[in-house]
């Protein structure tokens, strides 16, 4: 096995990584998708570009709910009493 | 504490512990700053933000360093924090002090697609990155995200009862 390759620094079709291995990180995150139950949608593989495209919007929403959540903890926060927070020590003493 | 690291990578229910153990701490201290009860706009936006810095940071501090997600997850943060500190010190003259340095992407592979662009904006650390080192980065961020929100969930219901 070579050693000596140089690393390409640009984009040519002899990568070192396969397109195999792509294909198979692409899929790993389909996997972690939400399923979104469409009869129409036959099973099994997406696009590439479906599966990334699908992802960023899926990211983007989890980003969201943390938004949201961030919102009510924060609220939260604000109308805690002595005896919420004496909960959250004992929790944290568990 | 290494083997508790490398399990960790795997088993996402330990990063759940480890991150809610962090993230309460953090609420914790947010509850006993100042005028944490404030209900101007301002404060509680501010409030809010610190909020879910908290939960950005304390998650990335779990995961630890060997994720380049959560390197540049906390490097942001703390780049955003430091600027913030420092406007509160110069007033206007912030606006000369460069937050970030933008590393120059070495090895990554353009295939220019609008997804993969994208992608690169909603992964942390992502723009240098080689595609696959991408892909890699991103299902582990999703998984880590995934878990984020549920301890946070949890802490919400535990708090408001």
């Amino acid at each position: 096995m070579s050693s000596r390759r140089p690393r390409s620094r640009h984009s040519t079709g002899s990568s070192r990584i396969s397109d195999d291995q792509i294909n198979e990180l692409v899929s790993k995150l389909q996997q972690l998708l939400p399923e979104v139950q469409n009869p129409r949608s036959r099973l099994g593989k997406k696009s590439a570009t479906k599966v990334l495209q699908e992802t960023c919007n899926y990211i983007r929403s989890l980003h969201r709910e943390v938004d949201d959540l961030s919102e009510r903890l924060s609220e939260l926060l604000a109308n805690a009493d002595t005896t919420q927070a004496a909960l959250i020590r004992s929790l944290l003493t568990q | 504490m290494t083997s508790d690291h490398i399990s960790s990578l795997r088993n996402p229910s330990s990063i759940k512990t480890r991150f809610a153990h962090r993230f309460v701490l953090a609420l914790k201290k947010l509850s006993m700053d100042r005028a944490s009860s404030s209900v101007s706009m301002a404060d509680r936006y501010k409030r809010y933000r610190k909020v879910r810095a908290a939960a950005y940071a304390s998650m990335a501090s779990s995961v630890g360093p060997k994720r380049a997600w959560a390197r540049a997850l906390l490097r942001k943060i703390r780049n955003r924090k430091m600027g913030s500190n420092l406007m509160k010190r110069l007033g206007s003259r912030t606006g000369l002090l460069k937050k970030r340095t933008v590393l120059k992407p070495r090895n990554h592979r353009e295939m220019g697609s609008e997804q993969e662009n994208s992608l690169r904006e909603l992964v942390p650390g992502g723009e240098g990155m080689e595609f696959y080192r991408l892909l890699n980065e991103t299902g582990h961020y999703i998984k880590c995200l995934r878990a984020q929100v549920k301890v946070m969930k949890n802490i919400i219901d535990l708090y408001s009862n």
